[in-house]
């Protein structure tokens, strides 16, 4: 069945084109070059030309090089021996050990029925305020971190993971720098969690093409997983290296580009992957978490930007915090219901407040008298971004809404807030001598924190 | 006797052999004779995958695969069907889920479990059920396309069955089926053409999608308000039956939620919900809670009058673009029976895209941002299938579209959004600042208009919008020269813009009671809080007028919040008075003064200049939306 040509016609960027009969749209080839071998894809067939992607990329291939076709598409291998093994982007190992080649499994996979999806309803608890308290992470959530080079966001990452209690993690790296690779496997090893977990790493270093493939390894991987009834949190990072590649490739088949250079179905190749974020009732879960970074803080460019009209909600990490403001997690209404009774509002209230707080801030900054107003909406920020915002702070959801009610008691009168009078009549603290204690255990929970200098 | 109302067309079948792949596009060479949008199957081990033929060069034609193309190759066949891509029309598509194409996708689980099998394609309507039938005609009564021939009743409604629309001319009847059960494919009536030809019917016949039906008499101009029980939209931006509105924001500015809440509280006989190239989660609540809610109109379920196309984004792309044509003919189905339906599509941004892509894969010369040249007069054409109509027989039914729009980077200056608000009656625009503030709905107040009558005057309308507007311009004056450098006379023009702001435009979508407010409630509690903005208020300074409008706010929200006629809902209108009284002024005081004099004098309406001139030129005002958006997600 296997097909081989011996002649390549034209080598264009990362794509090469041969001439071959009778293969099938979407095969996958070898080409066996001086430089070893590379897997390839059939992306376009005209005629009797054949147009293929290949995955290390086209240097040092030769008009003479062997493309042997291999009658049959992307495919990967599935089973529990996969945990705690380092894969590259093609799915060969990375870690030394023996490759796995039977049980392969198609790294293409259908789409859910979408009946057969159902509405989420389980929070998955991350210890970080910003995220459980106002915007919670939901199972079979898709949620993306947007920030910008240089932000702690693979600590984020990997804390998230480490504290959210699932069975399986997937980490899907592309263009890692190689000590970012470094980071987070060792903090997933030194935490016992690499045992449960699989790597597909693209570094910086590897050729662009195979960065490709990470998404969708990681995926039909962690698809499979759930099936099984495991629930699995897939990390992608970084989804902007992704889109790059995409682009590249789009460039050299000499596709309308639609928006910076990005090309048209840039959405619905994002939309496609994560959409594969799923709860198979009565089995298991997918959950992706990725990272995009945003050249220049711009939210409006193409890769950020498609990003958020597929993803439920995003992240926004900036200075090391992650800001209410543009952050958002579009599922946290089917948990923050059944938390606690005052979850809601206060979560509401207090995201206006701190939007009013900014304004001040401004008024201040230009130099504007404070009305007694503003100095409480002042005490109350910086409350906020110690207490609440700050990314060092851990606490469980609970610990979390109490606190808030105490900064809100610390700056505001009863009447002030805009919460429902029952709320403030059940969860207002008790005067003068909560508001101590609260202080109280605000001290306790900072000397922890210094204690555990390590937790981010 | 059965009949296959497909069966009239068949003819010898026709091949063709693929030739080029790219994508979910395959360019085919055929023989013969081949149509334009005709449907062919590309023939694959197993199973087969529907196309569409989008273009024919010479003996090569351009199909677009509703399915991956995976694993097809050069050589393989292309089964043509002469027939263009249609739906089935018939009793049974209410309360349904249906793809793009009209796969009803509770059935495709029977074949494809947790995932969509590909190349499966099932009848959109049931076989086996058995419609209790009564005619309408007798024999030698003559007919002609749309008329009624008998009806059967379907969950909520009389369902019609009509002549199909695709006969032309009239006809005789010549044997009408008895009243009883049937099911849909079995021959109900008999008719007879001018060439004595015969023609037999069943319940159910196709309709190509692309062809707008206009079997009626007339077209209206859409006066009729319609109420979607949400505050900021029926008082201040309403929408019309046979209307058409956009809502286009930046993502996660509500639109989908926008949308859910529409579906669930318009006042209309049918909604159908196209949910077209957005997550596949948002459509999982409305098909899982729909069933579970009764609809205080009909007091049945809410599902029974709704209809879902789901083309989720993953799901095939071509498919996509089908989907919005889909859901709109089965729209102006319904309207045929003189019902009024909403089609409600989100997103029309991922149906353009749809397009885009095919249109590059074409190799066509593209426009702005690589958008087809055309686009503009298919969205034009998609809206202009909206409309209030009165039918042969004097009934009146309408379609009303209401699409999303989701611009690249928010930015409503880009093609789609202009294309759009072209050819709208309505614009609510969702501004990233509204959102972030966690004002919901985020419709823009100082950005959208609606050119069409509701149910509050226009001009009351128009005083409050431009004290909205006035408190707006206030509020950034403020941030230049601080609250110090106002007047108390603009600061409580300011509190007032505020406040109505906060308790009439906001509304709770998560509250039981907040979520949908009835036209009677809206104009009640408008006219509570004229009342209040006309009452002359006697506050000394701007530490008092906060506090008073403090006050009044939070007891507003709970009298927002609690249901109308019960016992906390008098006892917070009460309260309400009380305070307003306790602060009552005379009439010389600051407070009235002021406000009449913003709403009375002022004839500079830069709010609605602004608004028409946006809509006349399509371009320039709404771009200062992308500067405030910058600054937001700092
Ligand atoms: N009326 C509302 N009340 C309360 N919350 C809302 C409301 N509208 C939107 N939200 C919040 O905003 C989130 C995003 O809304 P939605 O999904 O409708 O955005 P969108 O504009 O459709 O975004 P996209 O373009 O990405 O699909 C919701 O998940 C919800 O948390
Ligand atoms: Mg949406």
């Amino acid at each position: 069945m296997r097909r081989i040509s011996d002649k390549i016609i034209q080598i264009s960027g990362n794509v090469i084109m041969v001439l071959a009969p009778g293969v099938k749209y979407g095969e996958l080839a070898l080409v066996s070059s001086e430089r070893g071998d590379s897997f390839a894809e059939i992306i376009r067939i005209e005629e009797e030309r054949v147009y293929l992607q290949v995955f290390s990329g086209s240097i040092g291939i030769s008009t003479g090089d062997k493309v042997t076709f291999l009658g049959h598409e992307m495919r990967v291998h599935f089973s529990k021996n996969l945990l705690g093994r380092v894969f590259d982007g093609t799915g060969r190992p990375r870690d030394g050990r023996p490759s796995l080649n039977e049980n392969l499994i198609q790294v293409s996979g259908s789409t859910v029925n979408p009946v057969k999806r159902i509405i989420p309803s389980r929070m998955i608890h991350t210890g970080i305020p910003m995220i459980d308290m106002f915007n919670s992470l939901v199972e079979s959530q898709k949620i993306s971190i947007f920030t910008t080079p240089g932000e702690p966001y693979n600590e984020l990452l990997v804390r998230v993971a480490l504290q959210a209690k699932v069975d399986i993690t997937i980490l899907g790296g592309m263009g890692l720098r190689y000590d970012d690779y470094l980071f987070l496997k060792n903090t997933l090893e030194r935490d016992g969690a690499l045992s449960r977990s699989v790597l597909f790493i693209h570094t910086a270093a590897d050729p662009v093409v195979e960065c490709l493939m990470v998404p969708d390894l990681s995926l039909a991987v962690a698809e499979r997983f759930a099936l099984n009834g495991e629930r699995v949190l897939v990390l992608l990072t970084d989804m902007k290296n992704f889109c790059d590649a995409l682009k590249e490739i789009a460039i050299i088949m000499e596709h309308v580009p639609s928006n910076r250079g990005y090309p048209g179905d840039l959405y619905s190749q994002l939309a496609s992957r994560y959409e594969k974020a799923v709860d198979f009732e009565d089995f298991g879960s997918v959950t992706i978490l990725s990272v995009t970074t945003m050249p220049g803080d711009d939210i409006t460019h193409p890769v950020p930007d498609n990003t958020g009209y597929i993803t439920e909600g995003q992240y926004y990490l900036t200075n090391k915090r992650i800001e209410p403001f543009g952050s958002l997690s579009r599922l946290k209404q089917f948990v923050n219901e059944n938390t606690r009774e005052d979850h809601r509002s206060l979560m509401d209230t207090m995201v206006q407040l701190y939007a009013f707080y900014q304004d001040t801030k401004e008024k201040k900054a230009m130099g504007f008298r404070m009305s007694s107003w503003d100095n409480k909406l002042l005490k109350y920020g910086n409350l906020f971004e110690r207490d609440l915002m700050d990314l060092s702070v851990n606490m469980p959801l609970k610990d979390a809404l109490d606190r808030g009610w105490g900064i809100l008691a610390e700056c505001f009168e009863r009447e002030e807030t805009g919460l429902r009078t029952e709320l403030v009549n059940k969860f207002w603290p008790k005067e003068m001598i909560l508001c101590h204690g609260e202080d109280q255990t605000y001290q306790d929970s900072t000397e922890k924190r210094k204690r555990q200098p390590e937790a981010l | 006797m059965k009949l296959d109302s497909n069966s009239e067309n068949h003819k010898k079948k026709r091949w063709g052999m693929i030739v080029g792949i790219d994508k979910n596009m395959i360019t085919v060479q055929f023989k013969g004779t081949l149509k334009q949008n005709e449907v062919g199957y590309a023939v694959l081990k197993g199973c087969r995958l529907k196309s569409e033929v989008i273009r024919i060069m010479g003996d090569k034609a351009d199909l677009q695969v509703f399915e991956e193309t995976r694993g097809l190759k050069r050589g393989d066949l292309v089964e043509f069907t002469d027939e263009l891509l249609s739906v089935e029309l018939g009793p049974g598509l209410l309360g349904r889920v249906f793809d793009g194409l009209q796969n009803p996708l509770n059935e495709l689980v029977e074949k494809g479990g947790f995932f969509l099998p590909r190349g499966t394609y099932l009848t959109a309507l049931p076989d086996d059920v058995r419609w209790i039938f009564t005619p309408r005609v007798r024999p030698g009564d003559s007919v002609e396309a749309a008329d009624i021939i008998g009806t059967v009743p379907e969950s909520i409604f009389i369902h019609k069955i009509m002549v199909p629309f695709y006969l032309s001319g009239r006809y005789q009847v010549i044997d009408i089926a008895e009243p009883g059960t049937y099911r849909k494919n079995e021959q109900i009536a008999l008719l007879k053409d001018g060439r004595g030809g015969r023609i037999p019917l069943s319940m159910s016949f196709q309709w190509p999608i692309k062809i707008p039906v206009s079997l009626y008499r007339e077209r209206l101009d859409p006066v009729e308000p319609l109420i979607t029980r949400i505050r900021i939209i029926d008082t201040f931006f309403p929408v019309a039956k046979g209307g058409t509105y956009c809502i286009p924001g930046p993502f996660g500015a509500g639109k989908t939620v926008l949308q859910q809440i529409t579906s669930r509280n318009a006042e209309v006989n049918v909604v159908i919900i196209a949910a077209c190239g957005e997550r596949a989660g948002e459509v999982v609540e409305t098909i899982r809670e729909f069933p579970r809610v009764t609809d205080p109109v009909t007091g049945k379920s809410l599902m029974e009058r709704t209809i879902i196309i789901c083309n989720t984004s993953s799901m095939p792309l071509a498919a996509r673009e089908s989907s919005v044509y889909t859901a709109v003919t089965l729209g102006e189905y319904y309207r045929q029976m003189g019902l009024h339906v909403l089609l409600l599509a989100d997103s029309t941004s991922r149906w353009a895209q749809a397009m885009r892509e095919r249109s590059g894969r074409l190799e066509e010369i593209p426009g702005e941002e690589a958008f087809p040249a055309y686009l503009e007069s298919i969205v034009a054409n998609l809206y202009e299938r909206a409309g209030l109509v009165s039918l042969k027989d004097g009934t009146m039914g309408s379609v009303t579209i209401c699409g999303t729009v989701s611009p690249a980077g928010g930015n409503f200056e880009e093609p789609v959004t202009q294309a759009t608000l072209k050819v709208v009656g309505a614009f609510h625009g969702l501004s990233r600042e509204r959102s972030d503030a966690r004002r919901y709905p985020a419709i823009d107040p100082l950005e959208s208009w609606s050119n069409y009558r509701g149910i509050i005057d226009i001009d009351t309308r128009n005083r409050i919008l431009k004290l909205i507007s006035r408190a707006n311009e206030i509020d950034q004056m403020m941030k230049v020269v601080g609250e110090e450098g106002i007047s108390l006379d603009d600061y409580l023009l300011y509190l007032q813009g505020n406040f109505i702001d906060s308790v009439y435009l906001q509304q709770n979508a998560f509250d039981r009671v907040d979520s949908a407010t009835s036209s009677e409630r809206q104009i009640k509690v408008f006219s509570l809080l004229m009342d209040i903005l006309d009452t002359p208020l006697s506050v000394k300074n701007k530490e008092e007028a906060r506090t008073y409008f403090g006050k009044l706010r939070q007891i507003f929200l709970d009298y927002n919040s609690s249901s109308e006629g019960s016992v906390e809902f008098h006892e917070n209108e009460r309260r309400i008075k009380d305070i307003v009284v306790e602060h009552q002024g005379d009439t010389s005081q600051v407070g009235k003064t002021s406000l009449r004099s913003v709403l009375v004098e002022s004839d500079l309406d830069s709010h609605f200049r602004r608004s028409t001139s946006m809509k006349a030129t399509g371009n320039g005002s709404l771009t200062i939306q992308k500067e405030e958006d910058e600054k937001d997600i700092r």
